[in-house]
């Protein structure tokens, strides 16, 4: 009888294990047996070539730009972008009338696609019929109106500030959220003990907000070091190279059926990513002890 | 506290706030603006309000840009993907909550590894993969790699919700003679239905922006969803820009509907995914 019934709960897991095993393990660990081989995906022969392949990709100075890249991308995000949530969240969370309107407006750029965000900058950033030239000459700012995305010197930073109109929104709710969980009282507490309103917010809310900073964070180093569509949309890496990202990289060499290269610089990214957030939750951990 | 400073502080507020909302929201007044001019006019017009409205664009984007069919197949693909995830998700997010199964803890363990590390690149093996199985450009292919991806968040989110349920429920049902099918689908299904109402409008929305799988599975333009649709017309169509910015607000309107009306559903997903993680 009770063997039984573990059978038949077993079928209700079996769709999802089956799934998850063939479309997630299985493509996972193929990724590492790949990255070993020569493979142009149609011939039957792979060419077994062990570590080659990372080795090129230690002294491919292109992927380790592309990473770069992507780095610059995520340290504004994490300082700019994040910093812009934090203090449109600290407003709203304060009380403050139309509250609802404003955190509706936030929120409207993370849940469009990449592709329609991309689309609809690059038009804006467009050299000859973007409106943000338009603009710059009708204020007398001429001489910087440029061809955003096709200039080197320009380029990424014009992907990057996209990215973070897009994301702050994700931080702001996020962080929002987690405000409204610090008891009203302590604020009280503290401004009858003497606290004005910075040191209330450097006492209080900081401490209480640390375990959120850090989720914030991670979300925030792990989606934009992957960032992908809005730079497909944009720019596909140019001009030269000049934002090209990992993954963007990676699909070039897949779409160029250099499969076995493509797979190793996804197992290098991937450790890169591990590490990242290892060290993260690692950190996390330590100040929370403290 | 002097109540001046308090007032220039409340104004200073307001002044970021709202010049944070037209940041926000300009590009899309503009695409939608621009989606109703003329070509012409789109050039020459730099106001936000058109002076006729041009609907034709719409028209030609839907009929000549084909969006039609994209639109046609992201709502399959939405549609096919969020009752997968939701049929998949459930069944087995209450037999990790509730049933015997063995060894549940691994099992649970190793079904919410993309939710904890960082999995980037395996499109390149996936993509061996559906060539194997012959669902390399075929739509049943892409969905199945969808229903996939919604399966680790989903049944994180399930589980939790079934397990606050109360036992005594369940036991009294067993005690009347119901079966476990039965007591899945007519007790423990209806007390989470905010949870799957959170996971349908959360998985319909990244669905339907979900781009990079379908770059990946699909070749042949009559199965593309409406993101790959934007990219083949702005391929070819590129400088006309009336039509284009039609057909990106085709793309939106369904999801800032969604999202408009579902707003709640929307950030509790967010939320509960970010502040339990």
């Amino acid at each position: 009888m009770k063997k039984q019934s573990d059978i038949t709960s077993f079928i209700f897991v079996l769709p999802a294990v089956l799934m998850f095993a063939i479309f997630t393990i299985y493509p996972f660990i193929k990724t590492f047996q790949l990255s070993a081989y020569e493979w142009d995906g149609i011939s039957p022969v792979m060419k077994f070539i062990g570590f080659k392949n990372y080795l090129n990709v230690i002294y491919d100075s292109l992927f380790w730009r592309s990473m770069l890249n992507a780095g610059f991308i995520t340290l504004l995000a994490l300082t700019f972008q994040n910093l812009l949530a934090l203090i449109l969240a600290i407003i709203i969370d304060r009380g403050i009338k139309f509250e609802k309107f404003f955190r509706t407006v936030y929120f409207i750029p993370p849940i469009l696609s990449g592709v329609v965000v991309g689309l609809v900058w690059k038009w804006i950033y467009d050299g000859n019929y973007g409106i943000l030239n338009t603009i710059l000459r009708f204020i007398g700012l001429e001489k910087y109106a440029t061809s955003w995305l096709s200039n080197p010197k320009t380029a990424l930073l014009s992907v990057a500030i996209v990215h973070m109109w897009k994301g702050f929104g994700w931080g702001f709710v996020i962080l929002l959220a987690g405000l409204q969980t610090i008891p009203r009282e302590l604020y009280e507490a503290a401004s009858i003990d003497g606290a004005d309103t910075f040191k209330q917010f450097w006492y209080v809310t900081v401490p209480l907000m640390i375990p959120i900073f850090f989720v914030v964070s991670i979300l925030t180093i792990l989606g934009t070091m992957q960032i992908f569509d809005l730079i497909y949309s944009m720019t596909r890496g140019g001009p030269a190279g000049f934002t090209e990202v990992p993954i963007s990289y990676i699909y070039r060499y897949m779409a160029n059926n250099e499969l076995g290269y493509a797979t190793a610089m996804a197992v290098v990214f991937g450790l890169v990513l591990f590490s990242l957030s290892i060290i993260q939750i690692f950190v996390s951990r330590k100040l929370k002890k403290v | 506290m002097s109540s001046k400073f308090e007032e220039s502080n409340y104004i200073s507020s307001y002044l970021i706030l709202l010049s944070i909302a037209v940041i926000c929201l300009f590009p899309l007044l503009w695409m939608l603006s621009s989606s109703l001019k003329s070509q012409s006019e789109i050039f020459t017009n730099m106001s936000l309000i058109p002076k006729k409205i041009h609907f034709q664009n719409y028209i030609d984007a839907w009929v000549k840009g084909k969006f039609a069919i994209y639109f046609l197949n992201s709502l399959i693909y939405t549609l096919c993907g969020v009752l997968g995830i939701l049929v998949i998700t459930s069944l087995c997010a209450y037999a990790l909550a509730r049933l015997n199964v063995p060894f549940k803890n691994i099992i649970f363990l190793i079904l919410i590894i993309p939710l904890i590390v960082p999995l980037p690149g395996t499109f390149v093996p996936l993509y061996v993969l559906l060539k194997r199985l012959g669902l390399l450009d075929t739509r049943i292919g892409l969905i199945l790699c969808y229903i996939n991806g919604g399966l680790a968040f989903g049944i994180f989110l399930l589980k939790s919700f079934f397990e606050e349920i109360p036992k005594e429920l369940e036991e009294a049902a067993i005690i009347d003679g119901a079966t476990r099918w039965q007591i899945y689908f007519r007790i423990m299904l209806p007390l989470v239905k905010p949870a799957l109402a959170t996971l349908a409008i959360f998985n319909t929305v990244s669905i339907w922006n979900e781009f990079l799988l379908a770059l990946i599975v699909l070749q042949n333009p009559s199965k593309m969803p409406i993101q790959r649709g934007l990219m083949v017309f702005q391929g070819t169509h590129i400088t006309e820009y009336g039509q284009l910015m039609a057909g990106l607000s085709i793309a939106t309107l369904p999801v800032i509907i969604i999202y408009l009306l579902m707003q709640k559903y929307i950030i509790k997903g967010i939320t509960a995914g970010a502040l339990k993680g």
